[in-house]
């Protein structure tokens, strides 16, 4: 049995403007230990999908609808009581901005310690030694003067370190992590990702990364799920993903990476973009979510929209064309 | 800490002295003789002029204000143009009456006004933030002694739950005490409820979108932890200003609500003071008031580097 597994997810707000669907009917699953990145643009459903996890959408405006089953439990049927006792415990965040996601007037111990005091019922000074300990464990320099910090004392790569030495107090079995090295620089990028799986493989846990930076996922997801318009439209073992992505959207995307080597001077040189943008999420779209951007798409693509079919060896993609394009590819 | 104690203290000086210069420029300013005054109807100019040159009144604008000055940093506030008694000792008759009422409004106020916001801004938008809201134009809208006046009919005449009027030395026990305050200070305080019940809803509001509130949820807290520790900590800084500038609000209602409910504190003394055109007295009473203003603020910016780390002097 799976770790974590999503069915039919939908997550949809009451605006004044109708029903925005920004997930929409999406299904996967974590297997123990297990890193599963999530790609795609912005606005394409990403944050949702990871904030409905930990139910943290505000309801209303917001509803989550759909199977959230961590191990066996679904998550949409517990009380909002159980569910404290999950986040932060057995699920636990990481954002994409340090700099705003601590708070200022606390002291880094106190916030990383009280996760520990709430759900491992830790007294004070066993909260503070731990938060020493993980704070050592993330490798912040003199943990026991940090301790007693405040974030803003603190570089963001730092706070993002305390993030993390944050979310893994508890031991928790599933991280999210939301895009959380877009706001650093990219030398301390390549830090916070070797930071997290070092942790990962220490703590056991399985990772769900949020981004849309494709070298981010090459180098730490095994699987990879893409979404667009809040639908999932290509899953795929992560080498397998990049050495025959089958969906157009996924082609497009890869396609958008410049490569090191290749020159983007000269008109010629420049670099592939997906012409046109996110369709509004605000009433159904008929057919494929993609069809608008698609340079393959037909009429059949514009009336019915693709089923997820398989496509390799623990490949799927939503689209009518897919084995065409890969085969002619 | 110390240092920066020190030197708001230090600052608050000149702002003292101008205030005195102020005070003092109150005799000069206001219309009306006190000599006089102070001669009454009956008497010959050459009788006012006696009475001028004895309070000094003849010299000039500088040496009267030096002189003046001197002896209050001796403590010396003067002797009454009416009473012939020394102020300060007519002053601290009167200041324990009026300092309980300031003191117990305060409390009163922060403990319901505070709560009453929080619970505002988490619920925006629904009946309960509506209910509170309201409740709190309404009680802005109407006057101390309306307030008074209402709240003493009905607890004190209808029901004969509090006493109507008048004051119980602390020294004569913490319930009658207590007993005679409670309604002059919802009279004097509703006012101030309404005000920082509205500073606190509109500054949660703002901290309740901020990331950190997100992250705080993710960690699983509890409802009442989030918003009375992770965010009213963060939303302090406007709320405590506010309930520092509202300390003038109260210096201003206590004249009136100790006229409605009786009590023998310094609005009495002030008003009976401004009638009588007895200067001394009013320059005492309003250097007081200045003083404690200016104190009351520099606890405020003390309190700031308590409740916010990134704020440093």
């Amino acid at each position: 049995m799976a770790l974590l597994e999503v069915e039919n997810l939908q997550t949809h707000f009451r605006t004044p403007e109708g029903i925005n669907r920004a997930v929409d009917g999406v299904s996967f699953h974590v297997n123990e230990g297990e890193t599963l990145a999530i790609v795609g643009e912005s606005g394409c459903g990403k944050s949702v999908t990871s904030m409905s996890l930990m139910r943290l959408i505000a309801e209303p405006p917001g509803k989550i609808a759909g199977s959230i089953r961590f191990q066996g439990k679904d998550l949409l049927q517990l009380s909002e009581r159980e569910m404290r006792a999950i986040r932060g415990n057995d699920i636990s965040m990481i954002f994409q901005e340090p700099m705003t996601s601590l708070n200022p007037v606390l002291t880094v111990g106190r916030q990383i310690g009280e996760t520990l005091r709430m759900h491992q019922g830790l007294d004070k000074q066993a909260a503070e030694a731990r938060a020493i300990e993980m704070l050592t464990l993330v490798g912040i320099p003199e943990p026991v003067r940090r301790v007693r910090e405040y974030p803003h004392q603190l570089s963001g790569g730092m706070r993002q370190r305390v993030m993390i030495a944050m979310a893994l107090a508890c031991n928790p079995k599933l991280l999210i992590a939301d895009e959380p090295t877009t706001a650093l620089d990219v030398t301390i990028q390549a830090q916070i990702l070797q930071l997290m799986l070092d942790l990962k493989r220490r703590v056991g846990a399985a990772i769900v990364l949020i981004t849309h930076d494709l070298g981010v996922v090459a180098e730490i997801a095994e699987r990879v799920m893409v979404m667009y318009a809040g639908r999932k439209v290509e899953e795929a073992p992560v080498a397998e993903l990049f050495r025959s992505p089958r969906h157009p959207y996924t082609q497009g995307l890869l396609g958008a990476v410049p490569k090191l080597g290749s020159s983007l001077t000269g008109a010629a040189r420049r670099l592939a973009e997906i012409p046109g943008q996110v369709p509004s999420l605000k009433g159904r779209i008929e057919g494929c979510v993609f069809a608008g951007r698609c340079t393959l798409a037909t009429d059949l693509c514009r009336q019915v929209a693709p089923g997820l079919e398989e496509k390799g060896p623990r490949h799927i993609a939503a689209c009518h064309y897919a084995r065409k394009e890969a085969a002619a590819a | 800490m110390v240092s920066y104690i020190l030197r708001r203290v230090l600052s608050t000086l000149p702002v003292m002295g101008i205030v005195a210069l102020f005070v003092f420029s109150l005799l000069y300013i206001a219309p009306g003789d006190p000599a006089a005054v102070i001669a009454g109807d009956q008497a010959s100019p050459a009788d006012v002029e006696r009475i001028r040159q004895s309070l000094g009144l003849d010299r000039p604008f500088l040496v009267q204000f030096g002189t003046w000055l001197w002896h209050i940093l001796h403590g010396d506030l003067g002797t009454s143009i009416f009473t012939n008694l020394p102020v300060a000792s007519m002053i601290a008759q009167r200041i324990e009456p009026t300092f309980s009422l300031m003191a117990i409004t305060l409390v009163l106020t922060i403990l319901v006004a505070v709560p009453l916001g929080v619970v505002a801004a988490w619920k925006a938008g629904s009946w309960v933030d509506r209910t509170i809201m309201a409740f709190a134009v309404f009680a802005f809208s109407l006057p101390v002694f309306v307030v008074g006046y209402v709240l003493a009919y009905v607890f004190a005449l209808h029901f004969d739950w509090l006493p109507v009027q008048g004051y119980t030395p602390l020294a004569a026990g913490l319930w009658p005490w207590l007993q005679n305050l409670i309604l002059p200070a919802l009279a004097l305080g509703s006012v101030y409820i309404a005000l920082i019940a509205r500073i606190t809803r509109a500054s949660m509001l703002e901290v309740l979108q901020q990331d950190y509130v997100r992250t705080a949820r993710a960690k699983g807290l509890g409802q009442r932890n989030i918003l009375f520790v992770h965010a009213l900590k963060n939303a302090a800084v406007p709320i405590v200003t506010v309930i520092g500038i509202g300390i003038a609000l109260l210096i201003g209602g206590a004249v009136v609500t100790e006229s409605v409910f009786a009590i023998p504190g310094l609005g009495r003394l002030t008003i009976d003071a401004i009638l009588r055109r007895d200067y001394p007295v009013i320059q005492g009473i309003v250097l007081l008031f200045s003083f404690l203003y200016v104190l009351v603020n520099l606890m405020v910016d003390v309190t700031y580097t308590l409740v916010d780390p990134r704020i440093r002097y």
